[in-house]
């Protein structure tokens, strides 16, 4: 099977398994009075995993699930998540950061930015939800809650997508540096 | 090829970016039975059912997940319901001090219109505090000269006879029990007359015993003791009649010369709150 079609299918399944897994499980339990949102974090890893346009694609496709599954305003999160995906695919796609501590970051900043985004529509859709402490306090706890998942979330999506993936960075430096060759990237 | 891949980039993510536009301007556009609105609630009743299986299925990771909450949850309730506990039992045993003075207060007020001892300068007094001696039994109250207590006056409660004052300060007085070894008051049986004098018995710190009794006096167990008091000024006591004393608990050699009547004080000594002190022996004279 064509390596794209592989890449789709895989994507496919863990849009699917992240949507099911958030809407049955994860928006069910209360943790510090909020709920965690994996979505994001899904969305972001495969920024970084699979690159910007696969990663806006998958945005896309998953708002549309996630907004449909919910009777939420069709296009919506996948504005934001289009938006999600494509700029955490352009981080690896331009830093190719390697610290172990790129998904923790990445987790939480892909939550408070899918927060904000959130926040952003829905005020420029004219809701009605006046900004209080009570609110930003639910935004911030909900943020620190999702990038505790961030990295048990990070190991699932990269196990999901390793096989698959045609230009890993880490294994082709890998492979570059026990061959005695050159990183790609540091003749770049 | 680099500016293809480029510009391919950023024709999928404007593509993807006016997609999602235009989903919703479509979807806000149209009614709630427009075409967008139809395809969504037909794909979500198709989900529904996974949906729902897969709740069923995840039931017990929520489980589990809400169960460790719950723990922490519940440590921190428990914390709150057991400093909860605490004032409420606090608030317990205020309720049941304030019960008990209320029942002595009451007491006291029947007592006094039982012995029509209201115009006797009753001074009402708080117990301060209790010797822990059992020969020396006083009790400090917080009435003093300056409230009109003199030594020597007699001290009541609701219960019956307390003792007589014995030390008097500005603002306290000191109350020899009638269970101290000293105290000695003239007493008589209610339901006979039989007069005698109680004292307390040696030995025996928390009763007391009639003495100076006949022979011919019949005392049965079980019958009230009262002072035998006067007004009579001529011989002034320095008790009112009839308060009460005790319960006949049993009588020794009874019908002889040396009889002996054991009597247990109606006022439990170690128990007592609130007393009155009898300021003036005559109503309407000091």
């Amino acid at each position: 099977m064509h390596p794209i079609v592989l890449l789709i299918l895989r994507l496919a399944a863990i849009g699917v398994l992240a949507v099911v897994l958030q809407v049955s499980a994860v928006s069910q339990l209360t943790i510090f009075g909020t709920n965690a949102d994996v979505i994001p974090l899904v969305v972001a890893f495969v920024g970084l995993l699979a690159g910007s346009v696969n990663a806006a694609a998958f945005g896309f496709a998953v708002g549309i699930f996630i907004d449909t599954a919910l009777v939420g305003t069709l296009g919506l999160s996948s504005l934001v998540y289009v938006a999600l995906g494509y700029g955490a695919g352009r981080l690896r796609e331009l830093r190719d950061p390697q610290s172990s501590l790129v998904p923790l970051a990445l987790g939480a900043g892909a939550s408070a930015a899918a927060a904000f985004g959130f926040a952003l529509m829905q005020f420029l859709l004219g809701a009605e939800a006046p900004v209080s402490f009570e609110l930003i306090r639910q935004l911030v706890v909900a943020t620190l809650v999702s990038t505790l998942l961030a990295l048990p979330v990070y190991a699932g999506v990269r196990r999901g997508l390793l096989s698959v993936l045609p230009d890993d960075p880490r294994r082709r430096r890998r492979r570059a540096y026990t061959t005695g060759g050159m990183s790609p990237l540091s003749r770049s | 090829m680099h500016d293809k891949t480029i510009r391919r980039r950023r024709a999928v993510l404007l593509g993807l970016v006016v997609g999602s536009l235009l989903l919703l301007t479509a979807y806000f556009g149209e009614s709630a039975g427009g075409g967008l609105h139809a395809v969504q609630r037909g794909v979500s009743g198709v989900l529904s059912p996974v949906q729902e299986g897969a709740s069923r299925a995840l039931k017990p990771v929520r489980d589990g997940v809400g169960w460790v909450g719950d723990t922490f949850a519940a440590k921190g309730e428990n914390e709150q319901l057991t400093a909860d506990l605490a004032q409420a039992r606090q608030i317990k045993a205020d309720v049941n001090a304030l019960t008990r003075e209320n029942v002595e207060l009451r007491r006291m007020l029947d007592m006094n219109e039982r012995l029509q001892i209201q115009d006797m300068g009753l001074v009402p007094a708080r117990v301060i505090s209790r010797s822990p001696n059992v020969i020396n039994q006083v009790i400090k109250i917080n009435r003093g000269s300056s409230d009109g207590v003199r030594p020597g006056q007699p001290v009541v409660t609701g219960s019956g006879l307390v003792g007589t004052v014995d030390t008097v300060g500005s603002n306290f007085s000191v109350v020899k029990l009638v269970t101290d070894a000293d105290f000695g008051a003239g007493a008589k049986v209610s339901e006979g007359g039989v007069t005698g004098v109680v004292r307390p018995a040696a030995g025996a710190p928390r009763e007391l015993r009639m003495d100076y009794t006949e022979a011919t006096d019949d005392v049965r167990k079980g019958a009230t003791l009262v002072t035998s008091g006067t007004s009579d000024p001529r011989f002034p006591s320095p008790f009112p009649p009839d308060v009460l004393i005790g319960k006949v608990t049993e009588v020794e050699d009874p019908g002889s010369d040396s009889q002996v009547i054991h009597v247990r004080p109606f006022v439990d000594v170690r128990d007592v709150n609130f007393v009155e002190v009898i300021t003036r022996m005559q109503p309407g004279r000091s």
